[in-house]
């Protein structure tokens, strides 16, 4: 299994995967593959308006269907439930409180609809039933009427002072505002040279994991606690909010994540079927599931990315920035569940790699009727680096030089970090870039695009019939590793085998194996004897979850601290046994032994045993009965991974058609574990990134219908689009945590969308042709080549 | 209800069955094979491919009484033995060609698919590409599955660095060398259906 057998040094090994063996023979584990005999099953009626009244429900005649057990709407439950609200969304630490004053308005939401509905898909009845086929007759024999309100799509319509409100009891759609200001601004501008001054739009795009979300739910019947299996990242969040919500104790839930078929940050946040399938379950006494299907996550599970910005950027007559003024609107759709997050993200992302020394960013959320937004893979990331890095390439114009060396002339230098903002960061410490190496990134990004070679052709006309030849580049920071906190134990039990836990929860990130590296490298055992347990909360008591770019740095680092502590019980142990002092003691492969006298040795299991008093009159029943750690690894701040990404495309002038020819990554996520499972990673961030450049968008008409709810309209891409890579790492250690990792999770999704639309816009001509929003399909490249045509001067 | 026999991994079973209920319930809920994913519903994402009479079929798009009387084989049936795993299944772990695992049966059943005809015929390049982009993966980017399938047909992956991988014979060896510079990209479904959205909303704005 492992290409690596002898102990240590499996920290930078591209080991196999533990998981694989499993997944390939059918034998994995997915929510909808586990058996609860008897398990009646869950159809939801939704709302097919975006926004309106609800003046009637009758469930009679669901009811009366043979097969169905229960249908509820919010009346037959609103007595006994309490309204969904993500507490730990929700904290705001109280520096950021006092510096920033944000404004986050947030939105209680009802578990069916109260009354009114806010977007299409919203649900309104919950049918039990036999089996889900019985469940969706029913469903359909379910009356509403509707009384239909004014739809608002656009957040900055919603913004509008005579908009409509979306949620009732409020003065205005305006749920969020964060402000984030450096220096003076109007003075660099009265001193500045160039000045870009643009709007862009990212549009909004969706996470898509191939297995959708899904509950089932069983009960024991000697207390009627709840056993919830659930698709989700984050199972110790989702106890509280289940418990929170249905007004139990916490203890008597007990949530696990099965096999998950990738989250992507969609299934990091918990909805109102999440904790309406357990409500069924706990009311009627019975197993119950519900598996969310396709269409259903398409427009009930949460959508992102759709943000405007209208940015500034000031620079001296050399390029060098002088000032960054953004102000940005997000959609946050019909409810605003995840506060801060995407929008502080936004705010102090949009810097990038620079120095920018005065900065006046603000950014605010608007409640429209649509699908409620939340974190998607670079929450809020790659929709300020879109309008960064898009800016940049305006600006490196208005210079008369070349874009990348706009970027060289403003990047952070090594010899500066750690590197500060001026910022406060969402955590409330001043946000600092702790290590990094900017400039080397964007040297070896150039090279592997060899953008002189690229000029050189596009002067010469050496590109095919029909094709317009283009190369674009972007660069990002991200702060990674987000705590609060991760817990980790590490236990050596009696048969030898090593138990680890954790809080944090894979949707495919390798957790068995790379852990498995990380704790098997620390105490000095061999990979096999370790065996992971996470994602469920009877595994390990606190927990968070994997979203944010965070299991490494901050499960990792619990996990060797853990297994740091077992290594030092355990020599302590057999330095009592052997009668030679812990530091005249190695372990190699599980074997506790003299440096000197390799043949004494004991066996790890042996240790174990030994520790093992509870049976010998007399002896301890304390803690120290076993061999066990528990650490809760508390970051100080975030740590700053950054990429410097870069695409060459060829647009063809027929057809609109976007081809990359080759798309270079140099990315930096601080020490990596495990380079192939690293490798894999990027490369899929970086592939849903180019989905939305070129051709995912989750769009709604001016009626608030949502236009892409099958896979026949929203696009994700197939293997025919995944383009050619050039794939480049750098390794600068972080400096915030033990084993010097970084996040790694989203990064390579936050720099597509704008190294596509810099590639195109340079392909395309930047004279003639301004981009300003995606995704570049077909039909949007031939808008804007019709546009730049003589005689046309409109632009979408 | 209808009646349906058929032959599912080498076993015959008899099965009553709706009308309506689709073949991969009927795999999933009454033979309990859930290694056959269900993704989209909608015979897109390719999670449900199975092997009907030896071509791959999408499970969601078939209903059940379609099967009477066909021999079936699912992911289940797939590796040799507890021990050991198919040319496919070896090349996609090698590969990291899986990351959730939620994809990877259906595109293990349709390799395999293509594997089995390799060994009676070559392969085409363009055949691997077209098969590829008969499924959705949301979590890998596809180079590795895209290595994995070469590498399952024809040359070694560039993770592959403990594995050995030596050819089999000194033809073998040639084929691999003139295979191993073509480049994995190629047009098929996927291409073709973002380039008729794009047409399609042309229509529309028009």
């Amino acid at each position: 299994m492992s290409v690596v057998n002898a102990s240590g040094g499996l920290i930078g090994q591209p080991v196999k995967r533990k998981e694989d063996d499993a997944l390939l023979r059918g034998r994995g584990r997915f929510l909808a593959d586990l058996a609860l005999p008897g398990a009646l099953e869950i159809a939801f009626v939704r709302s097919p308006h975006a926004h309106a009244e609800v003046t009637r429900i009758d469930c009679g005649a669901a009811r009366a269907l043979d097969g169905v057990v229960a249908v509820y709407a919010w009346d037959d439950i609103r007595d006994t439930v309490s309204e969904l609200f993500l507490e730990a969304e929700m904290r705001i630490p109280e520096q950021v409180r006092e510096a920033i004053r944000p404004l986050s308005r947030l939105q209680p939401v009802p578990l069916l609809a109260d009354g009114r509905v806010t977007c299409v898909g919203q649900a309104v009845v919950m049918v039990v039933a036999a089996d889900r086929y019985v469940a969706e007759d029913a469903a359909e024999l379910v009356e509403i009427d509707y009384s239909p309100l004014p739809a608002l799509v656009d957040p900055l319509d919603a913004l509008a002072p005579d908009a409509p409100v979306v949620v009732p009891g409020t003065e205005d759609n305006l749920a969020i505002s964060v402000e984030g200001k450096v220096g003076d601004v109007e003075a660099a501008l009265a001193e500045a040279v160039h000045v870009v001054t643009e709007r862009y739009r990212s549009h909004r795009y969706v996470a898509s994991p191939m297995e959708t979300r899904g509950v089932a739910v069983s009960l024991d019947p000697r207390d009627g606690s709840l056993t919830v299996f659930a698709s989700t990242q984050t199972p110790h969040r989702l106890r509280e909010v289940i418990a929170g919500t249905l007004r139990l104790d916490p203890s008597d839930v007990r949530v696990t994540a099965p096999d998950i078929g990738g989250g992507f940050g969609q299934k990091g946040v918990q909805y109102v079927e999440d904790v309406l399938v357990p409500y069924a379950a706990h009311r009627l006494g019975r197993p119950v599931r519900w598996v969310e299907d396709r269409t259903e996550n398409l427009t009930s599970s949460s959508h992102a990315r759709e943000q405007v910005h209208d940015i500034t950027l000031a620079a001296d007559a050399e390029g060098r920035l002088l000032a960054l003024r953004d102000d940005a609107v997000i959609n946050l759709g019909n409810a605003n569940l995840t506060g801060l997050v995407v929008p502080y993200n936004t705010l102090t992302h949009v810097i990038g790699p620079y120095v920018i020394p005065s900065l006046d960013l603000r950014v605010r959320g608007a409640v429209t009727t649509t699908m409620m937004a939340t974190p998607y893979r670079g929450a809020g990331r790659p929709e300020a680096v879109f309008a960064m890095e898009r800016a940049m390439d305006r600006l490196a114009r208005k210079v008369g030089i070349e874009p990348h060396e706009l970027r060289a002339r403003n990047l952070v230098q090594p010899e500066n970090m750690p590197h500060r903002t001026g910022l406060m960061y969402r955590d409330g410490t001043m946000q600092t870039y702790d290590s990094g190496n900017f400039p080397e990134l964007l040297r070896r990004l150039v090279g592997h695009l060899d953008v002189a070679e690229i000029r050189r052709r596009q002067r010469d006309g050496d590109v095919a019939p029909g094709k317009r030849l283009g190369v674009g580049l972007a660069l990002y920071i991200e702060g990674t590793g987000l705590g609060p906190f991760e817990s980790g134990s590490v236990t050596v039990l009696p048969s030898g085998r090593i138990r680890v836990a954790t809080g944090a929860s894979s949707q495919g990130q390798a957790h068995q194996t790379v852990f498995a590296q990380v704790a098997a490298d620390a105490l000095g055992v061999p990979l096999d004897r370790i065996d992971l347990r996470e994602g469920d909360t009877a595994a390990i008591g606190h927990g968070v979850g994997t979203i944010a770019s965070r299991s490494m740095v901050t499960a990792g680092n619990a996990i060797h601290l853990a297994a740091l502590a077992v290594r030092d019980q355990v020599l302590a142990d057999a330095a009592g046994l052997l009668g030679v002092a812990p530091e005249d003691l190695e372990i190699v492969a599980g074997v506790v032994r003299p440096v000197d006298k390799p043949e004494a040795g004991i066996d790890l299991a042996d240790l174990a045993a030994r520790r093992a008093p509870l049976l010998v009159p007399g002896t301890s029943t304390g803690p120290g009965a076993v061999i066990s750690e528990t650490t809760f690894f508390k970051p100080p701040t975030v740590t700053v991974a950054s990429a410097a990404h870069g695409a060459i495309v060829e647009v063809d002038e027929r057809t609109g058609k976007t081809e990359i020819v080759s798309y270079a990554i140099v990315h930096d996520c601080g020490r990596v574990v495990n380079p192939m499972v690293a490798d894999g990673q990027v490369t899929g961030g970086v592939m849903q990134g180019i989905g939305g450049a070129l051709y995912e968008e989750m769009e709604y008409g001016p009626d608030g219908q949502p236009r892409s709810v099958t896979y026949m309209d929203y696009l994700v891409p197939t293997a025919a689009e995944a383009p050619p890579y050039v794939l480049d790492h750098i390794e600068t250690r972080s400096t915030l945590n033990p084993l010097g990792v970084k996040g790694l999770g989203e990064g390579g999704a936050i720099a597509p969308p704008a190294v596509i639309a810099n590639a195109v816009e340079d392909a395309l001509g930047p004279d003639h042709v301004h981009v300003t929003r995606g995704p570049l399909t077909p039909s949007r490249v031939k808008d804007l080549i019709r546009a730049a045509s003589p005689g046309v001067t409109s632009e979408r | 209800m209808p009646e349906i026999t058929l032959t599912v991994n080498g076993a015959a079973h008899r099965l009553t069955v709706p009308d309506r209920m689709l073949l991969t319930d009927a795999l999933r809920d009454r033979l309990g094979l859930t290694g056959t994913h269900v993704g989209c519903e909608h015979g897109v994402c390719g999670a449900c491919t199975i092997l009907m009479d030896g071509k791959p079929v999408r499970a969601c798009l078939t209903l059940a009484v379609q099967a009477e009387g066909r021999e079936i084989r699912t992911i289940e049936s797939v590796a040799p033995s507890d021990t050991e795993l198919h040319p496919v299944q070896r090349a996609m772990r090698d590969c990291h060609g899986l990351q959730c695992g939620f994809c990877t049966p259906g595109i293990v059943m349709s390799l395999v698919a293509l594997h089995e005809r390799a060994a009676t015929a070559e392969v085409p390049e363009d055949e691997i590409a077209e098969t590829l982009s008969g499924h959705l993966c949301r979590c890998t980017g596809y180079r590795n599955i895209t290595a994995a399938a070469h590498q399952a047909l024809t040359t070694p992956c560039p993770h592959d660095t403990a594995a050995p991988t030596a050819p089999a014979s000194a033809e073998d060896a040639r084929a691999r060398a003139e295979r191993a510079d073509v480049a994995a990209a190629g047009v098929g479904g996927g291409a073709a259906r973002a380039d008729a959205a794009g047409v399609e909303r042309e229509g529309v704005e028009g």
